[in-house]
């Protein structure tokens, strides 16, 4: 564990803009926590040859009817991602009529509309569902360790996977447009589970070799566990990352960004159960061996 | 402790039976029955896939309680799904599902029609409010028509499952309003010995015939019902009584092009990651890795037949969650062989270290996946606690990935050792 400010130092990186991402542009959020409409259609032929005129088209109809849109992408060739306000049954009805006679003929490969009222009510479930996650686990891995030192550091290790996935999702956002929406919410959860789960393993090594031959100094201990569980972890991470990857790589778009966040879930999780977890350990030792907090208050 | 083998011939049995249920479908017809060796069972045994992998439409109706007083408003949640799912039996749609939810003050009926044709003249349909009202009967034979008697559903006060004193036959009781049980006795009273029908939606409901003047207000109707049909029967009828407007809350609806590409593209990418996986495992491990492949396809066999069995809807979320149980699913053996390795570097006999690698896995595994399992516990929601998630994209993922964890728990631990210790000298 001499390399520990190393280890840090390469969680700072990702962390540090993250966090700073977080704090000034917060995550984006997607329609299924804003409420609005999201609308992709495909037109039967190229009506138009290029995409520019077709996307003014498009504005043009929604303003025609006072609605404004939001966005407006193209998603492949005759193919339009378009994001705007809740729209009725009987608008969306006269959408459609006013498109198919301006522009031809077009399928609807997705309609999803959600009002602003249901938004506010997946954010206040989905914040609920993350708490209680996180403190069944808290309960979990307290239980499991009955040691303070080990469970602390098993959280810690868990907010550094949160707050990379948060801060690596709120950059996309600010620069990419990258939207979150329930399915993050869940990969964020899995984070939880997937980080803990490495952790676990870890520590489960650490407590063993101490039982084993109880003299042994900590940090002794923590490098053989270390050196032990590294190659078992990466390679079992590695089976997760092949099939998450494939899927990120070959699999349907509506996904693709949901993958992503387990991905990064996976990834820090391993990290942070060897680099992250297991350090705080030594830090925390060493903290206490120098009287830790009584020391500090008794300068005061 | 059990033989190997005896394990082994188990385990046998039991591929042989996921197979039969995976294939039937695709080399035999989907639907079980075995009705013909008197045995009753009646399954279809094909896989379900969601709105999103198949196309569709799912929406969340609200509807509007302010006009209902509390204790009635249940009742007549009940009611506005009831009246939702006849309208949807009219569409012809196979494998609706319409379910009543309630999060906080917001009731809810929430459709999903998979497959619909024309997904606006649908939601024009269900989106009405209910209309009932009562019709006599005028003219005779052929030309027999209802015509409407000015009693509707705003003077029926309620309407409940009453059972016959004598038979305890299932009946449907009446309560009409005070208005409403004048025009009733007046109806009544003039149409003795002929047929008062009550509509919904303009579709005749049911047509009993009038035994003699009913005064006071209180009806009941008898005939040959079943408890279910007389239950579905009186919340048509509340659905009059206690009429609430709906209207869309959230509408989410696929192409069937969209949903078959996402399913196309998944499986590609799912067979890239296995042969990846596949190829790690084999050239880590060598013969041992050939072993926990077997066990992978085995895990793959029985999952299918499970998600059949259940059946488990497979949406596009679930998809990936099986994909990652997937991945998952040689972390077992991963830890194992991993002990394996180690407890020979210190100096054990194969056989001994096979056996402690084993034992001494243990612990980790069933650690590790007890986390992933609290969060699938959470995620899926099974007793629909309303603050929690109920979305299906999100419980489809917990669904599959919870699944792949215990059934990758057996064929990771249980499956492998046998056929390490079967097969591997």
């Amino acid at each position: 564990m001499r390399r520990k400010k190393i280890y840090f130092l390469l969680s700072a990186l990702v962390l540090v803009p993250g966090i700073f991402s977080l704090v000034l542009f917060w995550l984006k959020p997607s329609i299924d926590f804003t409420g609005g409409t999201l609308w992709e259609v495909r037109f039967a032929e190229s009506v138009v040859s290029s995409q520019e005129p077709v996307v003014e088209i498009i504005r043009e109809i929604f303003t025609g009817q006072g609605l404004e849109i939001a966005s407006i992408q193209a998603s492949g060739e005759k193919q339009f991602i378009i994001r705007t306000v809740p729209l009725t049954t009987e608008q969306h009805k006269s959408l459609v009529a006013t498109l198919k006679e301006k522009l031809g003929d077009f399928e609807e490969v997705r309609f999803e509309t959600l009002g602003p009222k249901l938004g506010r009510e997946l954010l206040f479930k989905a914040f609920f569902a993350v708490t209680l996650a996180a403190l069944a686990i808290l309960t979990y891995v307290a239980y499991r360790f009955k040691n303070l030192m080990y469970g602390v550091a098993a959280i810690l290790a868990m907010f550094h996977d949160t707050f990379v996935l948060l801060g690596i999702f709120s950059l996309l956002g600010r620069f990419f447009g990258v939207e979150v929406d329930t399915l993050f919410v869940t990969a964020a959860l899995s984070t939880l589970s997937f980080s803990v789960h490495d952790t676990i393993v870890v520590f489960d090594r650490i407590r063993e070799i101490l039982r084993r031959n109880p003299s042994l100094e900590l940090d002794v201990a923590i490098n053989q566990a270390v050196g032990e569980t590294l190659v078992r972890s990466i390679n079992n991470s590695l089976t997760i990352v092949f099939m998450l990857l494939a899927l990120f790589l070959l699999g349907g778009e509506s996904l693709h960004w949901f993958v992503f966040a387990l991905l990064v879930g996976t990834i820090s999780g391993t990290y942070s159960s060897t680099f992250t977890a297991a350090p705080l350990l030594v830090i925390w030792r060493n903290f206490s061996r120098q009287g830790g907090l009584k020391k500090i208050f008794q300068h005061h | 402790m059990l033989k190997p083998r005896s394990v082994l011939i188990f385990i046998i049995l039991l591929i042989i039976g996921a197979a039969l249920v995976d294939l039937s479908g695709y080399l035999w017809p989907a639907t079980v029955d075995l009705t013909r060796f008197k045995i009753p069972l009646r399954r279809d045994l094909s896989l379900h896939y969601g709105l999103d992998l198949q196309g569709g439409l799912q929406v969340s109706l609200e509807a509007d309680m302010s006009g209902i007083p509390e204790k009635e408003k249940d009742r007549a949640l009940e009611s506005a799904r009831a009246v939702v799912e006849r309208r949807v039996d009219f569409l012809g749609v196979a494998e609706p599902t319409i379910q009543a939810s309630r999060s906080g003050n917001s009731y809810r009926v929430i459709v999903e029609l998979p497959g619909v044709e024309d997904p606006e003249q649908a939601l024009l349909l269900i989106g009405q409010t209910a209309q009932l009202d009562f019709r006599e009967a005028t003219g005779e034979g052929e030309n027999q028509q209802f015509v409407r008697t000015g009693l509707t559903g705003k003077d029926l006060a309620r309407s409940q499952v009453d059972f016959e004193q004598t038979t305890s036959a299932p009946q449907i009781a009446l309560q009409f309003t005070s208005g409403g049980a004048k025009k009733f006795e007046e109806i009544t009273g003039r149409n003795v010995g002929k047929s008062l029908a009550i509509y919904l939606d303009e579709v005749i409901l049911t047509a009993p015939t009038v035994k003699g003047k009913i005064s006071g207000g209180n009806a009941v109707i008898t005939g040959q019902f079943t408890l279910s049909e007389a239950k579905r029967l009186v919340a048509q009828l509340n659905a009059g009584a206690l009429p609430t407007p709906i209207h869309v809350l959230e509408r989410r609806q696929v192409g069937a092009t969209l949903g078959a590409e996402a399913l196309k593209r998944s499986v590609v990418a799912g067979l890239v990651g296995l042969a990846l996986v596949v190829f790690f495992m084999i050239g880590n491990y060598g013969r041992l890795g050939i072993l926990a492949t077997m066990a992978l396809i085995i895990y793959g066999i029985i999952t299918l037949a499970i998600y059949k069995l259940l059946p488990v809807t497979l949406t596009l979320s679930g998809v990936a969650g099986f994909l990652l149980s997937v991945g998952m699913a040689v972390d077992a053996n991963i830890l194992i062989f991993e002990r394996i390795k180690e407890e020979r570097h210190w100096g054990k006999e194969l056989h001994e270290a096979m056996e402690l690698g084993f034992g001494r896995a243990w612990d980790s595994i069933r650690d590790a996946n007890l986390a992933t399992l609290t969060t699938v516990f959470i995620l899926f929601n099974p007793f629909g606690w309303s603050f929690l998630v109920t979305s299906g994209m999100v419980r489809g993922f917990a669904l599959t990935l919870g699944l792949g964890v215990l059934i990758s728990l057996f064929t990771g631990v249980v499956v492998t050792r046998t056929l390490v210790r079967v097969f591997y000298r």
